[in-house]
């Protein structure tokens, strides 16, 4: 993975210094709330409903322990024992104190950690496959790509006040891990002519609008990535629109213009920008790409793992996916327990995984933008070892994929902007579908919760997908069916009037028991909606 | 609204040249290419500003207008401007703040006229504080990639 | 009623207007009738709170309650953490909110 040298180190101190200074002048009184708030968000620092939240970066998902052990130590220190991984593979602790923040910064920064570009009107955490190095299907590691662009986007100083937030995700397989069309730019590495380059899609995202990222150019070479973005933003900051924050984003200005003027525009941006010598040479790439070697892997060990044990082989079927290098394997570890808070884990957990990456998988995690964590380089030898020590830690639910690995914001338990509780409903569901053979019988059901429009929780993109909305001052949720974050990227729709919170557990399952009653053989539960369409569900549900 | 704000005895004002002050008040884009003899014009926020690109050798100062120190048009705006070759004073008008400084001089902003004035030593700390920078930018600064391999 | 809420600005702690200060339990909460956005600003000024607001609530047997959902989970804590509340020993606490 990527370790700093000393210009790395001495811009994120520089951070820590511009942003201690920030936090004294808004202790003192020198600067009004309304001027600190784009700079906190910029350092991923929120007012949220009962203290500040600091959202701490976490590069396109990838941390060795040291990293996660220090978020352990902060969520003790500084917190309240847990922290939260978000659906940009970031990890977000709620109880913070705004006069703790500099030394939080100054303990990140010891193991290469920052909240740099958390939030804010500006390029934020890229980010990227949780699979990427070890995924059988992948044609490079594609995070060469993305911490070039960390380093492109860190303090960009035309891009520091964009119209709106802007989010990245590269990723470089044809199954897509990321929900790389959702987001203002998808990058999708790919090989041409013996070439590596990327795909680049813009406009995409969810929030109010939901829309689906377009293709604007299939091939970027290395040589032309960086001055391409650049264009591509460029554009954006220009002519994105100002006058309404729910307008902003890049995707209603592509909706507004058309992919094709869109694409006309940068291209003549893209001839103006690309004189100006602002592409890093490949000796860069090469040097950030050798910090992604692959790890030093046994050769020649078995792919047998002794499946004797029903639950763990439950666990090895569900959780578990195939590596590229023989006799290793990828683990998934669910933080969806039945009773638990969607990608919740305490520092307690947050250490035991670290310690299991630290013996089991070349020191090496990953976050998942379905919230959960992954180990990516364990030996198949191994494996029941891993599982063993995570039934202890509490953290060997066998549900990756499965309706109980709910994606859910945090709502109005936690967050100001929410308008429903999330978690509460996510538990309640997971509840309902407790039984393990149950949800494996339903098979793949990405299941999706946003306690208010700006769709956090992805609903636009679950299978099955709920809103949570005020209606009158009571909490409603409206149900969507149909759609999807990965490669065959859809949107969803909504099923119909509203509900509350027991009624949306139960229209649930009115639609599961349609499904069953209705698919074919090997047809996932958007399959079969796909081919059947919403009236069934429907008439399930409201009959 | 132009006279005020461009006059350089405003407190708070801050300078980067060595040349003396321009002095004559700039007029807008519009104003600008109606007419052939100004050599001061300012940009507001939606401007383009690539109309000024055919007149950049007679331009002494170009004023961008930032209405809402949130609204980032300027920083592109000025980037265009430098990128195209030009040379003349490029001054930051509005609600400008100190934090906002750093990414205006690199964005090639070599003056800056807040609403409020800025304090003289918190703006030398905010320019002076990162010593590194990954992108190349407007500004003559060496990005860190050029530094690792020269 | 109405009731003056904000956070502190160092600790981000959730608190309300007393008559004379401010407290991080709703119970102490005073109706600040017309009042509320003179005080906001004032305190506000002085530091003593963050980004205060005036909310609808009423007095009941219990005490003030904020008319909002959101203001009542901001006065008890996460309904789905009943530990870390502020009433972390009462299991039923949560039921207030809704």
């Amino acid at each position: 993975m990527y370790k700093y040298d000393e210009y790395d180190r001495s811009i994120v101190e520089a951070r820590i210094a511009e942003f201690s200074d920030q936090v004294a002048r808004r202790l003192s009184g020198q600067i009004t709330e309304d001027q600190f708030k784009p700079l906190r968000l910029m350092n991923g620092l929120y007012l949220q409903l009962h203290a500040y939240m600091l959202r701490v970066a976490v590069p396109y998902g990838t941390m060795d322990s040291r990293q996660m052990r220090m978020l352990g130590h902060i969520a003790r220190t500084y917190d309240r024992g847990y922290g939260h991984f978000t659906t940009r593979q970031n990890l977000q602790f709620n109880w913070i104190k705004l006069e703790d923040t500099p030394a939080i910064l100054r303990e990140l920064a010891t193991v290469e950690m920052h909240a740099i570009q958390t939030s804010g009107n500006c390029i934020r955490n890229i980010s990227s496959d949780q699979y990427a190095g070890a995924a059988a299907d992948e044609v490079t590691d594609p995070r060469p790509w993305a911490e070039l662009l960390r380093q492109w986007s860190t303090f960009h100083p035309e891009f520091t006040y964009l119209p709106r937030k802007f989010k990245i995700a590269v990723i470089a397989a044809d199954e897509d891990r990321a929900a790389m069309r959702l987001h203002d730019i998808g990058l999708q590495i790919v090989e041409r002519e013996g070439k590596l380059g990327a795909a680049v899609y813009v406009g995409g995202g969810m929030g109010r609008t939901p829309m689906i990222a377009s293709l604007i150019r299939d091939f970027v070479p290395f040589e032309d990535f960086v001055s391409y973005l650049e264009a591509c933003l460029r554009v954006y900051n220009r002519y994105g629109r100002r006058d309404n924050m729910y307008k902003a984003r890049i995707k209603i200005l592509i909706h507004e213009l058309g992919a094709d003027e869109y694409r006309r525009q940068v291209e003549e941006e893209f001839v103006a920008v690309k004189a100006l010598g602002i592409d890093p040479p490949q000796a860069e790439f090469d040097r950030i790409a050798a910090h992604f070697a692959p790890p030093p892997f046994e050769q020649g060990l078995s792919d047998a793992v002794d499946r004797s044990d029903p639950d763990f082989a439950v666990w090895l079927d569900q959780n578990v996916k195939a590596h590229k290098q023989p006799g290793y394997a990828i683990v998934n570890i669910s933080l969806k327990p039945v009773e638990g808070i969607p990608g919740d884990a305490s520092a307690d957990q947050i250490d035991r995984m670290a310690d299991l990456a630290e013996r089991y998988s070349f020191d090496e995690l990953r976050v998942t933008h379905a919230q959960n964590i992954v180990l990516p380089h364990v030996r198949k030898a191994d494996l029941y070892a891993v599982w063993q020590q995570l039934v202890e830690a509490g953290l060997a639910e066998a549900n990756l994929d499965l309706i109980g690995d709910i994606i859910a914001c945090p709502g109005l338990d936690y967050c100001s902007l929410a308008n429903a509780r999330s978690i509460p409903l996510a538990q309640k569901i997971a509840g309902r579908f407790a039984d393990l053979g149950r949800q494996r019988d339903l098979g793949e059901l990405k299941l999706k919760i946003s306690g208010c429009i700006n769709a956090c929780g992805h609903h636009h993109a679950g299978h099955i997908g709920i809103l949570g909305v005020d209606r009158k001052g009571t909490e409603n949720y409206q149900l969507l069916l149909g759609g999807s974050g990965a490669e065959d990227v859809s949107l969803g729709k909504i099923t119909g009037p509203g509900f509350s919170e027991d009624g949306v557990v139960d229209a649930i399952e009115r639609v599961t028991d349609r499904y069953l009653a209705e698919r074919q053989q090997g047809e996932r539960f958007v399959d079969t909606y796909r081919r059947i369409g919403m009236e069934p569900f429907k008439e399930a549900i409201y009959g | 609204m132009a006279e005020l704000t461009t006059n350089p005895a405003d407190a708070g004002f801050l300078r980067f040249r060595d040349d003396a002050p321009h002095d004559e008040p700039a007029v807008t884009l519009d104003a600008f290419l109606g007419q052939s003899n100004a050599t001061a014009v300012r940009l507001e926020a939606g401007d383009d500003a690539r109309a000024l690109l055919p007149y950049l050798d007679r331009l002494a100062l170009v004023e961008v207008s930032f209405p809402k120190f949130r609204d980032g048009r300027g920083y592109s705006s000025a980037r265009v401007l430098r990128e195209a070759g030009y040379e003349g004073e490029l001054r930051a008008q509005g609600d400008v703040l100190v934090d906002q400084l750093l990414p205006m001089r690199r964005c090639g902003f070599d003056s800056f006229a807040p609403e409020a004035p800025i304090d003289q030593a918190t703006a030398q700390a905010a320019l002076a504080r990162y010593e590194h920078f990954y992108q190349r930018a407007a500004d003559p600064v060496q990005p860190v990639w050029k530094l690792r391999h020269g | 009623m109405k009731i003056l809420t904000g956070n502190d600005l160092a600790s981000g702690d959730v608190v309300w207007w007393t008559g004379n200060g401010w407290s991080r339990h709703l119970a102490d909460a005073v109706d600040v009738g017309s009042n509320g956005e003179a005080i906001a600003h004032v305190e506000e000024a002085a530091l003593r709170v963050n980004v205060p607001y005036v909310i609808d609530g009423e007095q009941t047997a219990e005490g003030p309650r904020p008319a909002h959902i959101k203001d009542r989970i901001r006065a008890l804590g996460p309904t789905v953490r009943a530990d870390l509340t502020l009433k972390p020993a009462d299991p039923n606490a949560g039921s207030w909110v809704i």
